[in-house]
């Protein structure tokens, strides 16, 4: 039963990538709509996404996923069979039906109830989508199904020319990705067996057998099939395969004039499997076959491309097979492994304690007096070098792309903007950019927020827009991007941008701010985040509940990161999220500041400057300044914003680091000396104490000593939030 | 996660007994985690004067309270006898620096009786309950009370 349960554990996590190969391919079919391209590639993946969903949960009975997935498939493979047209419109209801079964397979996974009522609205609204008429979808259903029970009590006369019904013939000549990809022919065989009698006659390719690779397949397999069913029952059990290997199939009835056994080629010794095929049987047969669509001619009635007509094989059916594999090797699946997370946590603990054993070593060791270029210190450099291997491994295990959750994303904004009434434009950049995955688990709720924020609010409605000169469609950009050791994610929405003076209005009446009170635009814009502000006028049921962004604020705090808000007003605003690229380790360079150890990411650090005095001057009572290739730039002295000292580092003769911030502006950190360089474990001060300004955390140094890690970026922010005022006193 | 009350009457409880700035306290031993030694502390800046810093306490950051300071019997006075109680309160470790620990006593619940809320004291506000004895009198830090100034704390930083 466990064995069960963790297979059923599988399919789930393989359905999530399955779901994402999805909206990846509907991502792109939309791209080749807008340019009025057909990208026929793209739907046989979307459908063989949806199809392998639908045979996994089949599989466990989850009827629902089952149901939805194949009238999705269905009209899927309409499309694919060029007998719909991919429209914009069909495009969006393929997005709601992915949408829905993402759903569905969240409901299975989590082994909740499915709605009845709404599966059902589900499935009428896209099997109405049908070119064909809705019963002919609910006969394949059930004929995809159960195709098994059709055929069991069929015992073909076996060498006895008797009653005949319809055949198949099949050519199936691997390639050798087929079984790179671990397809076993007998298997596909075996499942031909399930539909009705088969032969099986293999041709030895005696030119190819002498040529000397081992790994060219050298058999190919002729297939006679007697069975009462459909090609696509047929291509269904190659689905898989198909893309590996030539694969004819063709009708085979008495009548049909069109066959040419020739192509065949088969060998002699086989005649007798195919005697009954080729034998033009009795008309009375053919009027016994059920199947209107078997008994015409096969080449009028099978779709285009389904099956080729044997006469001339070679210039089309190969065709499909490069474009199919070419789509294998860039959706490529690459050899993974399932972790338990547990078990990767454990050892990023564990590396980060050999990261500390590993300076602890190389610290005693120099204090032991062991010179430059000896052994040991050359070897003692090596067992550096592995560890920093050993731990930027593990970091990368830990890393996700952000792809899963911009989808994600994806699917609020659709419901969003459906619940919202607006035409919203979903555009996602820097998919590939990695994270760690415990920062991406975190970043679901405040995306959430944000992007319902910028749909409902950001946004206008397309008559505000038309009148706006814009165009009525609006836009929501959703990316991320590495910049300077950090990962930020930014929504930017192209709306109206905020209304500040109703925000204002709104922070006054609520009493955030004094009545009286000036601010700046960027200050306005920042009222957002208080707790309690909320500026729609009317509460909506998707946001405005007036907790939203303060609740963001705080969650992106508590990752290490910060919110920053960009708005211009008929334009559209930016929320940018700037987040530390992971969570446990970083590189510093370690400083004193009178007397107290310090480190400061060497990622925001541009350069050190020791400066001559001549190059300072005092900008006013409080602030100096640093005369830097012409330009001023103002000091920081860390000794005062952490209260360690009162006299300037510049007065003790320090030495000044140079950072910048968001935008670009420079500043200079006064500390009295720099130590070292190395790479220090992140150890949180907030799980046992709780956020110190202007710290980011703590870390242990080689002797055991604790030291804080510098938060420049707030440092930053704090001096560019005080613009004259001194530093001191908005620190203190 | 309140240790002060609701335990059956019957129930003996075990308690850490410690000096604090020259009086005797002692506190429910069950989130007490270990006691160990004073070493070097890092300052934190910008921390109220009754946190002291933080220690490594084998690898975790663990800041240290003077436990004087915060009951308001003034900061504690350094000696190579005192000792850190590292103890667990509300879901954090943190390190409660007291002049000397000294025993550990036994008590049934019913022995523990109420404060008497006479005085205005700092000091009476951490206090669950007082213990006496024929020898003397005890009083039962309370550490929910404590996690709450901690908590307090940690609103101001």
């Amino acid at each position: 039963m466990s064995s069960l349960n963790e297979i059923r554990q599988m399919f789930f996590v393989e359905c999530e990538e399955q779901l994402e190969q999805l909206t990846d391919g509907l991502d792109t079919l939309q791209e080749a709509v807008s340019d009025g391209e057909q990208d026929s590639e793209t739907v046989n993946t979307i459908f063989r996404a949806v199809h392998s969903i639908k045979g996994g949960a089949a599989s466990f009975s989850l009827d629902a996923i089952t149901r939805f997935a194949h009238i999705f498939e269905t009209i899927l493979d309409e499309v694919r069979g060029n007998q719909q047209e991919l429209t914009p419109d069909l495009l969006r209801e393929f997005y709601g039906a992915s949408d829905y079964l993402a759903e569905l397979v969240a409901q299975g996974a989590e082994g909740e109830e499915t709605d009845e009522a709404v599966l059902d609205e589900r499935t009428e609204r896209i099997a109405a989508l049908s070119a064909a008429d809705g019963d002919e979808g609910e006969t394949d259903f059930s004929e995809a199904f159960v195709p098994v029970s059709l055929d069991f009590g069929f015992e073909p006369p076996e060498g006895v020319e008797g009653p005949q019904s319809t055949g198949f013939s099949i050519r199936f000549v691997p390639t050798p990705e087929l079984y790179a990809n671990g397809h076993e022919p007998l298997h596909l065989f075996r499942e031909l067996e399930t539909l009705g009698s088969l032969t099986v006659e293999a041709v030895l390719d005696e030119a190819a057998a002498d040529e000397a690779d081992p790994a060219t397949p050298h058999l190919s397999w002729s297939l006679a099939l007697e069975a009462d069913c459909d090609e696509g029952q047929i291509r269904e059990i190659f689905e898989f395969a198909e893309p590996y290997a030539e694969l004819e199939i063709m009708a085979l009835e008495p009548a049909a004039p069109a066959f040419d056994l020739s192509a065949f080629e088969a060998p002699s010794d086989d005649e007798e499997g195919f005697v009954p095929f080729s034998d033009p049987g009795s008309d009375a047969d053919l009027g016994a076959e059920p199947s209107a669509e078997t008994s015409s001619p096969p080449i009028a009635d099978t779709p285009p491309g389904a099956a080729e007509p044997a006469a001339e094989p070679a210039p089309d059916a190969p065709k499909p097979a490069p474009e199919e594999k070419k789509s294998a090797a860039k959706a490529g699946p690459k050899a993974t492994v399932r972790v338990d997370l547990d078990l990767v946590d454990d050892l990023i603990n564990t590396v980060g304690e050999l990261v500390i054993t590993q300076s602890v070593v190389t610290q005693s060791i120099q204090e032991a007096g062991v010179q430059k270029g000896t052994r040991l210190a050359a070897s003692l450099e090596e067992f550096r070098n592995l560890t920093r291997h050993i731990q930027e491994g593990v970091m990368a295990i830990r890393a996700q792309s952000v792809k899963p959750l911009f989808q994600r994303m994806g699917r609020i904004v659709r419901e969003t903007a459906q619940i919202a009434g607006k035409d919203v434009r979903f555009v996602t950049t820097g998919e590939d950019t990695e994270v760690d995955r415990t920062v991406i688990e975190r970043l679901v709720d405040p995306l959430t927020h944000i992007l319902r924020n910028a749909i409902d609010h950001g946004l206008e409605t397309a008559e505000t827009r038309i009148a706006a000169g814009k165009e009525p469609q609006g836009t929501v950009t959703l990316s991320a991007a590495h910049r300077s050791g950090r990962v930020v994610i930014e929504v930017a929405d192209n709306g109206g941008g905020i209304n500040r003076e109703k925000v204002l209005a709104s922070a006054i009446s609520k009493g955030l701010v004094a009545e009286n009170a000036v601010l700046g635009p960027a200050e306005i814009d920042r009222l957002l985040f208080t707790p309690g502000f909320s500026t729609a006028s009317a509460v909506t049921s998707l946001s405005g509940r007036g907790v939203g962004m303060d609740v963001v604020n705080s969650e992106i705090k508590r990752l290490g990161g910060r919110v920053s808000i960009l708005s211009t007003p008929g334009q559209g605003s930016t929320i940018s999220i700037s987040l530390p690229l992971t969570l446990a380790v970083l590189d510093g360079m370690v400083v004193d500041v009178a007397g107290e150890t310090l480190v400061v990411p060497i990622s925001s650090i541009a350069e050190t400057i020791r400066p001559q005095r001549s190059q300072i001057e005092w900008a006013d009572r409080r602030t100096q300044m640093i005369n830097l290739r012409n330009i001023a730039v103002p000091i920081i002295d860390l000794g005062q914003v952490f209260g360690y000292s009162d006299v300037p580092a510049m007065d003790r003769d320090g030495v000044l680091l140079l950072v910048e911030d968001d935008q670009g502006a420079q500043r200079a950190l006064a500390v009295d000396s720099i130590h070292d360089q190395r790479q220090v474990v992140i150890k949180s001060l907030e799980s046992n104490y709780g956020h110190v300004p202007c710290v980011a955390a703590a870390t242990i140094l080689g002797d055991g000593r604790i030291a804080l890690i510098v938060d420049v970026d707030e440092i930053n922010h704090r001096a560019a939030a005080v613009g004259t005022v001194a530093s001191k006193e908005v620190l203190a | 996660m309140s240790t002060d009350e609701v335990v059956p009457p019957s129930k003996k409880r075990e308690f850490l007994n410690f000096y604090v700035g020259g009086q005797e306290f002692c506190m429910d031993i069950m989130p007490v985690r270990e006691i160990c030694s004073w070493t070097n502390v890092t300052t934190l800046p910008h921390a109220p004067v009754d946190v002291l810093g933080v220690m490594n306490l084998r690898g975790a950051i663990v800041p240290i309270v003077d436990l004087s300071a915060r009951l308001g019997l003034g900061p504690c006075e350094r000696h190579e006898r005192n000792v850190i109680i590292i103890a667990m309160v509300s879901g954090q470790v943190v390190g409660l620096l007291v002049t000397a620990v000294s025993d550990i006593v036994e008590v049934g619940s019913d022995e523990i009786q109420p404060m008497p809320r006479i005085s205005c004291a700092e000091a009476s506000d951490f206090i669950a309950g007082i213990i006496s004895s024929r020898e003397h009198t005890l009083r039962v830090l309370s550490t929910d009370a404590l996690a709450a100034s901690m908590t307090a704390v940690r609103a101001v930083a």
